[in-house]
């Protein structure tokens, strides 16, 4: 009776039954990755937008942040940012509603983070026997489940405006309410022949199906199959995001914005919710449209197209669908920059008008007409 | 508590609102009281003073030398055409004949004032509506002229450079190819701002129709320039009365149909061109020479004259010490603004100083008929038509 049978019979009892701690373990780290992942690319995204509208605009950005003399082209400015967001006063209006001022900034980043929960990050990993999805949770429903959390943001932005007793707040909640829900609608219209082309309303469903290629080397994306689609879901999720051009809500020169009112880390959530926003929008551009972690023509199997095939290792693999999904979302992440530093702003009743009199029935039609061909084919 | 309050001022229909004078788009100094009924605007009251700096009174203690100075902060971003016109005004009481040189030194800084004017109306009125990207492009063309506006007096901003009968200082030797340079980059950033603005569907939305005034009421509220020009009325001091050398030069008058906002940014946008143009006749043209009155009464004498001998000497102390001096009687007299006609109406008692100096700031009519231009629009036309309108406080409120 040595030690190692015992060691074996271990193994052999974790591997095959799987009890609630490995879970537990395998649940943590994945939530480690994604959130470490998504707060970093959100920090960097503040200094990085800075420096980006920077190139575009003939200027240097922010440079001078320094630790130890070392600028790091000014990526410390994430660190003087947050250190001078804690120490800034807090302030509230002595006619604000005390609860629901201050829950405003957590309402609207709280659903937000929720929301990565549900996306499928990777496919699956496969280390001594054990297999582990990169999803915190699976629900075949992920898609509705999304939209339903992410809806619930708006209720941070319409808050904040209405108890700040500050009546261009107001104005800004009222815009908020206009604009947003009017833009959930369309952007879930957008999505559903999205769900029809590849029949699955879980997102690891669509993004398996778009593993596949149309008439063998062009990949099943959601780009090719829903062109339309893609493009009214983008509109939507820039408004979604309330950033320039549609950043009425905040409309700085116009009505201040709905966070006029508040002060240092409050002011703080809100921002920082946008940027994480910003990276929920280009991570479900990239899975709805882009193929999510899908790379192309790279199966268990290796790379394959047409009789030729590549063998390749499981955890390169592994790699290159996390870096697929990744350089996915920082590309688009960048987009929504370049956007928000070219255009001016809409006029708030202009994108209402765009919202009902155009882009509503071009996705109505869309679902129509996918509706049609999904049945007929 | 609050969220009552606010829900009964939305059920009266109505809510007044305070937009400045600490609001970004109200540039700091202007104070309007909107009634609103949701983003409409029902009503506006304009309250302006809040950069009374008492401009005209401090003249009254000031010799005319002294003025000049104080003339630079009237409108601060075309400095040249404010001195320009407030010496000219004195010359012309004076009687005083310019030299050719002078006279063309004149035009060139009037006109890259005027551009460094339209540049920034325009970029403020981009970044205001959420285009920020213009904005850089054209403050590093204004930049540029700032920079020859600097080699030629030696302030950026407040270049105190023209005196009665004369100018301080010569042109630098190498004023002229630095200038030329300077307008082929702004021309570059131009058509940059160009392509990005001007057939923006966003932009032209924002613009077109709002702010809107009538050929009639236009006149009648006594609008000029840039305004004027964009309800298709051609009026522009330099054609009608033409002061300098600005007959001389082969240059138009741009005028748009409309009155609105787009009309106006149209206007600017070519006036800035054509004054790129007259800046490039003028310095093909521009003769050499003396670059003051030769006349010890008006302005100071050469250094030896000062040394050398007795009249140069007193008249160089004369001059320090009470500066020149107008024949008793008054004067109007105006040049083309960037926003418009700029007056000086100076009346003299025969001393060194002014009795009263009265400033006729473009944009004072403009900023009267504001009320007009924004009811009945929304609360983010307001921000488009104020800075179409292009009120500088300097000279509004003196």
């Amino acid at each position: 009776m040595s030690l190692d049978i015992i060691k074996s019979d271990l193994i052999q009892y974790f591997i095959i039954y799987k009890p609630q701690i490995f879970y537990l373990i395998e649940t943590f780290v994945k939530i480690g990755i994604l959130y470490g992942a998504v707060m970093t690319l959100a920090g960097v995204l503040t200094v990085g937008e800075r420096k980006l509208s920077a190139l575009m605009q003939d200027r240097v950005g922010p440079n001078r942040a320094y630790i130890l003399g070392f600028t790091l082209w000014g990526l410390f400015h994430v660190v003087a940012d947050g250190i001078k967001m804690i120490m800034k006063e807090d302030f509230m209006p002595k006619n604000a509603n005390k609860i629901l001022f201050t829950l405003a900034p957590i309402i609207s980043l709280v659903p937000i983070l929720f929301v990565f929960a549900f996306i499928p990050f990777g496919n699956y990993i496969n280390i001594f026997g054990y297999t582990a999805r990169f999803e915190i949770i699976d629900s075949n429903l992920s898609v509705f489940l999304i939209f339903a959390f992410s809806s619930l943001a708006v209720y941070g932005a319409f808050l904040a405006g209405f108890t700040s007793g500050n009546n261009w707040g107001l104005l800004g909640s009222i815009r908020a309410q206009a604009q947003m829900i009017s833009y959930e609608v369309v952007m879930v219209l957008s999505i559903l022949p999205v769900i029809m082309i590849y029949s699955s309303p879980s997102l690891s469903g669509i993004i398996s199906a778009q593993g596949e290629n149309i008439s063998g080397f062009v990949p099943k994306w959601g780009i090719i199959l829903q062109p339309l689609s893609f493009l009214i879901f983008f509109t939507a999720a820039l408004v979604e995001s309330k950033r320039a051009p549609f950043d009425v809500v905040e409309g700085e020169s116009e009505i201040i914005g709905y966070f006029v009112e508040h002060s240092s880390m409050r002011f703080a959530g809100f921002m920082f919710g946008e940027y994480i926003e910003i990276v929920l929008f280009s991570m479900l551009i990239s899975i709805f449209f882009f193929g999510g972690w899908q790379v192309p023509y790279l199966s268990d199997s290796g790379f394959t197209l047409g009789n030729i095939s590549i063998p390749v290792n499981h955890y390169i693999k592994v790699i290159l669908e996390l870096l697929s999904i990744s350089v996915k979302t920082v590309v688009f992440s960048c987009i929504f920059i370049f956007i928000r530093w070219t255009l001016p702003r809409f006029r708030y009743d202009h994108i209402t008008k765009l919202c009902w009199k155009y882009l509503m029935p071009i996705s109505v039609l869309n679902l129509v007409v996918t509706a049609f061909f999904v049945r007929a084919f | 508590m609050s969220l009552e309050n606010n829900i009964t001022k939305l059920e009266d229909g109505r809510l007044v609102l305070n937009m400045g004078p600490s609001h970004p788009a109200m540039h700091g100094i202007v104070r309007i009281i909107l009634t609103v009924e949701g983003e409409r605007v029902v009503n506006s009251e304009v309250e302006i003073g809040y950069l009374h700096r008492g401009f005209e009174k401090t003249c009254e203690n000031s010799n005319y030398n002294q003025i000049i100075p104080y003339t630079d902060r009237l409108n601060y971003v075309s400095p040249f055409i404010n001195e320009v016109g407030f010496v000219m005004a004195v010359e012309k009481m004076m009687g005083v004949e310019l030299p050719e040189r002078a006279k063309y030194i004149r035009v060139i800084m009037s006109e890259i004032s005027r551009m460094t004017d339209h540049l920034t109306c325009i970029a403020a009125n981009a970044m205001e509506l959420g285009a920020f990207t213009p904005y850089f492009y054209l403050i590093n063309a204004r930049e540029l002229l700032y920079q020859s506006g600097d080699m030629a007096s030696g302030g950026r901003v407040t270049p105190n450079y023209f005196r009665i009968g004369g100018t301080s200082f010569d042109l630098t030797p190498d004023f002229i190819e630095f200038t030329k340079n300077a307008l082929k980059k702004v021309d570059s950033y131009l058509s940059d701002t160009r392509k990005l603005l001007e057939r923006n569907r966003i932009f032209y939305d924002r613009l077109k129709d709002t702010g809107k005034i009538t050929r009639e009421d236009a006149v009648s509220y006594g609008f000029t320039g840039p305004l004027i020009r964009s309800v298709g009325i051609d009026y522009d001091v330099r054609k009608y009365s033409p002061y300098l050398v600005y007959d001389r030069f082969d240059f138009e008058i741009p005028v748009a149909d409309g009155g609105d906002n787009y009309a106006r940014f149209l206007v600017r946008m070519e006036e800035i061109n054509q004054s790129r143009k007259i800046i490039e006749q003028a310095l093909l043209q521009l003769p050499d020479g003396p670059i003051d009155v030769d006349d010890y009464s008006v302005r100071l004498p050469q250094k030896d004259e000062v040394y050398g001998s007795i009249e140069g000497l007193i008249s160089h102390f004369k001059l320090t010490f009470e500066g020149p001096k107008t024949p008793k009687g008054e004067i109007y007299f105006a040049v083309e603004g960037a926003n418009g006609e700029l007056g000086y109406y100076i009346v003299s008692d025969g001393t060194h100083k002014p009795w009263r100096v009265k400033v006729r700031p473009p944009c004072f009519p403009v900023t009267g008929a504001l009320p007009r231009l924004i009811n009945g629009g929304y609360i983010a036309d307001i921000v488009a038509t104020f800075g179409q309108i292009n009120m500088i406080g300097g000279e509004l409120e003196r």
